[in-house]
């Protein structure tokens, strides 16, 4: 894309992003990119409320989560700080009939999917593998080797078109979430060939957090992120990933442009992890603190609430409500937490095969009869 | 209507009837769809089924699995050819990760019915990468169940079974064996057909069971015949099925016999004989005359062709594991 010739905003990257929302909180109206597509959204006030009620409750419950790693109740977690705008932004531009290929990070989109916020905990305290049901909330199981989702989002976009399901407005699409690490990923870039070739409805939703865990950008890639899309015939565009407008406009448009059979679109959302890549790492080893504080002043938050408040659409109270409200979610869903149970041991030998196996059926059994041997015995 | 067919013949015969009974089914790889693969399982379906059926890919084979598995999720059953044994490692990573796990980790809401077809095994004068048997990388993995034909009659049920199976099946064909005739009866249903997931005695006999798959049962078979000339009973066990193993009619027989040679082409050192070994000696210890002897490929990188009949089974070197048996 390079919109050049748009107004790339503050601090925007050597050859600019899509920005409609400025960390100042000023509203750009639309960006015409380089190749002439234009991008604008149109909100009610209730819905730039709304929007704003995301990213707050999603925030909390990510800080609520980090807090409950630290003290013990989560063996890990993969915090999203600083990527609400992008997850929220392209969650809410997704419509029912979408489905979404999820990292192990996307914990805003699957807010945005109507999960209840606790499914990922089972997987982080390790009681499970995630217990949502992919199809119903057509939102897929958390992927933790990096990038193999991509494929299966293609596979599964295949199959829209397979099933007719392409060419109208009420058409199907898929998203495929990943990071800048994941782009070096060969399968990546095989989910990118297919989905050229077979011109696939999916949009590739790029989080480009500048960080793969301690490996920053420069070891990923030599150009924008963004424009390795030409290389597969298809075309890509680069938001500002803390504006929740602009992640919100071009995703529509993109998974738009999908569903009507235009086939796929690379997002490259630009953003910024504010937090470790999971609990288990040390930013300070690998970035310093100027970068990040420079990062703060383009927070997806405060850029939205200071847009709502020189628009006059919400005032303290509103602000307030909307705190109150996420620290009550929050509050709820720490408690949730704590209370699950450890699985029973048994249930290791469940789901393994859908038709099951007479192996483990006697593993089981064994399983069990020596569990039952201790029974009474101290242990 | 029983046909004198090859087993090649008989796998496209099934891949063709599953293609008609079912319209979710696919087939995908590469040079799948005009080529007819080549090895020309797939011969002819593309032309009858359309390229929406009989999908010719991008050549990459993660990209071939990992569509699948999406494919699978939005209620597709995808049947993926690797084109050789030696090129299935690009996709391992989609095969041992995603389609093995995806059910389990998904507490059971995702099933992923896809079968992925790798021809494998040696004894075509193939260059590297061409022959090798890497079955028991797949064995080793939970989620994911093995089985291999050895005859065309087997090959054309077993097709269809592991097609119409919910669970993700790798089904390993013997590519040595693809141009071997067998009578098939195409007109058999699959309702009362021998189960996949089971194994079976192909040869009755009482002096010593031998136990083999895929390639090998041939080797096994014709290693019997030689033996009755020599006044020894062997019996033959074609097991079929790698994971879940089906080991109560191996044991059953052991436990007659009192001796056991297991024959395979994958190296031997922790390969799927170490397994059955171990298994035999837990269950048929008091009934073993002999240790149970494997007759395997050895521990070196498939060798150059020339040399290939030195290196795989042969129906000398299974003889020489059951005198050596009955040496003991």
């Amino acid at each position: 894309m390079a919109n050049d010739e748009s107004q790339p905003g503050l601090d925007a990257p050597a050859g600019g992003f899509v920005q409609l929302l400025t960390p100042d909180g000023e509203r750009v109206d639309s960006v015409t990119t380089a190749e002439g597509v234009t991008y604008s959204v149109d909100f009610t006030d209730d819905e730039y409320r709304e929007l704003y009620k995301d990213l707050v409750t999603v925030r909390r419950l990510d800080a609520e989560a980090t807090a409950l790693q630290r003290q013990g109740e989560l063996g890990i977690w993969a915090s999203l700080l600083g990527q609400e705008a992008a997850q929220v932004g392209s969650g809410r531009a997704l419509r029912p009939q979408d489905m979404a290929f999820p990292t192990y990070r996307e914990h805003g989109v699957l807010y945005t999917r109507g999960i209840d916020p606790i499914m990922p905990f089972g997987l982080f305290r390790g009681v499970d593998q995630g217990g949502w049901d992919p199809n119903e909330f057509k939102f897929n199981t958390y992927t933790i080797v990096i990038g193999s989702q991509t494929l299966h989002a293609t596979g599964y976009a295949m199959g829209i078109t397979m099933d007719g399901k392409t060419g109208s407005p009420e058409g199907e699409a898929v998203i495929a979430y990943f990071g800048d690490g994941a782009t070096s990923q060969g399968e990546v870039n095989e989910s990118f060939v297919w989905s050229g070739v077979f011109n696939a409805p999916i949009v590739f939703f790029c989080q480009n957090n500048q960080y793969a865990i301690s490996e920053p950008l420069e070891r990923q890639t030599r150009i924008p992120l963004y424009r390795r899309a030409a290389g597969y015939g298809f075309p890509g565009v680069r938001i500002d990933g803390n504006d929740v407008l602009a992640t919100f406009a071009v995703t529509r448009a993109a998974l738009d442009n999908a569903r009507n059979g235009q086939g796929p679109t690379l997002i490259e959302a630009y953003t910024y992890r504010m937090g470790a890549h999971t609990s288990s790492d040390d930013p300070t080893r690998y970035r310093i603190a100027s970068e990040v504080e420079s990062w703060k002043a383009k927070d997806p938050i405060s850029r939205l609430k200071a847009f709502l408040t020189k628009q006059q659409l919400a005032d303290d109270t509103f602000f307030g409500e909307v705190d109150e409200s996420a620290r009550k979610l929050a509050l709820d869903l720490r408690e949730r937490v704590l209370a699950m149970p450890d699985p029973q041991p048994v249930t290791m030998f469940d789901n393994v095969y859908p038709n099951g196996s007479p192996e483990v059926d006697a593993q089981r059994q064994q399983f069990a009869d020596y569990q039952a041997s201790f029974e009474g015995s101290g242990h | 209507m029983v046909e004198k067919i090859t087993l090649g013949k008989a796998l496209n015969h099934g891949l063709r009837r599953s293609l008609e009974s079912d319209s979710k089914v696919v087939i995908m790889g590469e040079d799948v769809g005009k080529l007819g693969g080549v090895f020309r399982i797939t011969d002819g379906l593309q032309k009858d089924f359309g390229e929406d059926r009989v999908i010719d890919t991008p050549l990459a084979e993660a990209g071939i699995v990992g569509t699948a598995v999406g494919l699978a999720i939005r209620g597709y059953r995808p049947v993926c050819e690797i084109q050789f044994d030696g090129f299935v490692f690009p996709a391992y990573n989609q095969i041992v990760a995603q389609v093995a796990k995806m059910y389990f980790r998904s507490l059971g809401n995702v099933r992923l019915p896809i079968v992925i077809r790798i021809p494998y095994g040696g004894g075509i004068g193939a260059v590297e990468h061409h022959s090798e048997s890497p079955e028991a990388y797949f064995a080793h993995t939970p989620g994911l169940k093995v089985v291999t034909c050895s005859n065309p009659a087997d090959a054309y049920v077993m097709i269809q079974q592991a097609i119409a199976s919910d669970d993700p099946i790798v089904f390993f064909e013997p590519k040595r064996r693809y141009w071997e005739k067998g009578d098939v009866d195409l007109d058999a249903g699959l309702a009362g057909a021998y189960p996949l997931h089971a194994s079976r005695v192909v040869r009755e006999g009482s002096d010593a069971t031998v136990i083999a798959y895929g390639p090998m049962v041939r080797v096994a078979l014709d290693a019997a015949a030689a033996a009755e000339e020599d006044g020894r009973s062997l019996e033959v066990i074609d097991l079929r099925t790698l994971s879940p193993l089906d080991l109560g009619p191996v044991y059953d027989s052991v436990r007659r016999t009192g001796r056991a040679v297991v024959v395979h082409e994958a190296p031997g050192n922790l390969g799927m004989g170490s397994e059955i070994a171990a298994r035999i000696t837990e269950e048929c210890f008091y009934s073993l005359e002999a240790p149970v002897l494997r007759v395997t490929g050895y521990d070196t990188p498939y060798p150059a062709a020339r040399v290939e009949e030195e290196y795989l089974p042969d129906l000398d070197r299974v003889l020489d594991a059951v005198d050596r048996s009955f040496g003991w």
